[in-house]
């Protein structure tokens, strides 16, 4: 088809603004992207430069994203405490004892459920008791109740023991044990192994990414938990971090200055920071794994037919 | 050869053992105890001991003033928050496809998904501090001449403190689905869009958006069994006496009946009427996504 010169002027200028517009629009996708971003950050930067301040300018709001009289003293306070300390380890045994226990039952659920009702007769009587009881739940005084009962108040189990089956996570590992391909596990059986073998030689290995991401979101969870420990916990000695946290943002926190007051340096608003970061350090050292793993997880969990 | 294999089954249901055990002691252990709600709790007397009362608790909550007002504040909170979580991952996946430098697109990531591995102690730690009446968000405005305001004090300011904090927290998050879902569009279609001359917005219209369309509709349906989770952890975290009016959600209210009144009864009953509609609801919701987005989770 033939063209007059001025029809293709105007086409001319009609590739040009629409240029100009896609670089506008890739401009403001930017900046925009770049704000939600900052947004999301703004809080941690915010809480770890108050916690570097100095006492004055952290009390008088005049830290932002940078300390003011930069100073370490509010950490040299924190881990000088003991309720910190302690509550600090209870979380760490809680998470080590709690991440073993819900990837180690989750790994050896996973595969039994990923066989047919066929080949493994009950598998659907399983699969609907668990799928039940992660719908319906009895509700907090129940739990709570057989919990006391159990005699588990104010031991590290009352934190593990009652989510020590994540059925979301069953079920994931389930799917994924599923996708693998039949064909190795038939070769295994004709040179005569079991399904114990099978599970520890096959499966496990190739589950590996799916029980790294289960173990991320049981290091998450239980790292996160706080309200558990609110309940089953009478003595606060025995706090996990969070709920010792939360203790200490509600006001609750009745020894909140008490050899702190040693460091010119240190009021409540820098201790408290400090605490608060600090308790998400762990968190942002597992971050560049959370990230990958989680991506796949959510994936893998969400989009199945 | 199956004849072997089979009367080996017995080592996968051994497999099952240890995780059932746990299972039937804590998740089904605790039902029986829901018969707290038909009885009148004597501690002393213990669960099973006590007088049965039918459904004197059930009568005595529906007449009790609070329960209308605490369903109600629930509900609300809930809806809107589904209401608004909704709309920005979408957007913000969109926006991040466009994005054609793989560096900035992987940072934008990087730092959006942050706050959804943050605890709600934590935050509540920095949101009360920031949103003080002599904090920085309130200096900052009155740099425009704004009056403090006292945000997490003040019912109104409240409820929307609750909706945008917890965007905040999950929209980044969400975006994953959105994302995954974008890559799975043909490339095709918007080769041949671009043939018939349409511009990036076009694109996103004509073909980004309906292919979005299942992945919408799925993340919709299976909210509906959130309707009754206004978020335990964010309200208890970031509420205080002041706004216990409107703020006080099921979840709550049931703590502290159970710790503070120790109204276990109460408490049971409560909680039982909310798991049993929050059931009903998630049952509906899987159904609904089972039958209209092919979605199943086993």
């Amino acid at each position: 088809m033939k063209q007059t010169a001025a029809a293709d002027r105007t086409n001319g200028f009609a590739i040009a603004s629409r240029m100009n517009a896609g670089r506008l629009f890739t401009c403001v996708n930017y900046l925009f992207l770049a704000c939600a971003g900052a947004l999301c950050v703004f809080p941690v930067l915010h809480i770890l430069a108050v916690s570097l301040s100095s006492a004055g300018p952290a009390a008088a709001n005049r830290v932002v994203v940078w300390p003011v009289d930069f100073t370490f003293q509010a950490y040299a306070a924190v881990f000088s405490r003991a309720p910190f300390i302690t509550s600090f380890g209870v979380s760490i045994e809680r998470t080590v004892v709690g991440v073993a226990v819900n990837a180690a039952l989750t790994a050896l659920m996973g595969y039994p459920l990923s066989k047919t009702a066929k080949e493994l007769p009950g598998r659907n009587l399983y699969v609907w008791l668990l799928v039940f009881v992660m719908l319906f739940n009895a509700g907090l005084v129940p739990t709570y109740m057989l919990v006391k009962n159990l005699h588990l108040l104010n031991t590290l189990w009352a934190l593990v023991l009652p989510g020590a089956v994540p059925i979301f996570s069953v079920i994931l590992v389930m799917n994924f044990i599923k996708m693998l391909p039949k064909e190795i596990e038939e070769a295994a059986f004709i040179d005569g192994a079991s399904y114990w073998m099978c599970w520890r030689r096959l499966i496990l290995p190739l589950s590996k990414p799916v029980i790294a991401t289960i173990v991320l979101f049981s290091f998450v969870g239980h790292w996160n938990s706080w309200y558990d420990g609110l309940i089953y916990m009478n003595d606060s000695k025995l706090y996990p971090l969070q709920t010792y946290l939360y203790t200490v943002i509600q006001n609750q926190d009745i020894t909140s200055l008490d050899q702190a007051a040693s460091y010119a340096e240190v009021n409540g608003v820098t201790l408290q920071s400090a605490q608060i970061f600090s308790g998400m350090v762990p968190i942002l050292l597992m971050y560049p794994f959370l990230q990958k793993y989680f991506t796949k997880g959510i994936v893998l969990g969400a989009v199945k037919g | 050869m199956n004849g072997a294999r089979m009367s080996k089954t017995w080592q996968l249901h051994l497999m099952m053992v240890p995780g059932m055990l746990l299972v039937f002691l804590f998740l089904y252990g605790p039902l029986p105890g829901l018969v707290l709600a038909f009885k009148d709790f004597i501690p002393s007397k213990g669960i099973f001991g006590s007088e049965w009362i039918g459904l004197e608790t059930f009568r005595y909550m529906i007449e009790l003033p609070d329960s209308y007002q605490i369903f109600w504040n629930t509900l609300y909170i809930a809806v809107l928050k589904i209401i608004f979580n909704f709309p920005f991952p979408i957007l913000v996946a969109i926006l991040l496809n466009e994005v054609r430098r793989a560096v900035f697109k992987r940072t934008v990531q990087t730092l959006i998904y942050l706050p959804h591995f943050l605890s709600w102690v934590i935050l509540s730690g920095i949101f009360i501090d920031l949103f003080s009446q002599s904090g920085i968000i309130n200096q900052f405005l009155g740099l425009f001449g704004v009056k403090p305001i006292y945000f997490m004090g003040d019912t109104h300011y409240f409820i929307k403190m609750l909706i945008a904090t917890d965007v905040w927290k999950n929209f980044g998050y969400s975006t994953i689905i959105y994302l995954a879902a974008i890559t799975g569009i043909d490339e095709s279609l918007y080769e041949s869009a671009v043939m018939d001359g349409a511009n990036r917005f076009k694109q996103i219209v004509h073909i980004t958006l309906p292919g979005l369309a299942p992945v919408i509709l799925l993340v919709l349906t299976l909210s509906l069994g959130s309707i009754l989770d206004a978020g335990f952890d964010q309200v208890f975290n970031l509420y205080n006496p002041l706004v216990y009016s409107r703020a006080d959600i099921i979840d709550t209210y049931v703590y502290r009946l159970a710790f503070t009144d120790a109204n276990y009864s109460l408490g049971t009953a409560i909680g039982l009427l909310k798991s049993v509609v929050g059931f009903i609801l998630i049952v509906i919701g899987y159904r609904l996504a089972k039958r209209y987005s092919d979605y199943s989770i086993f």
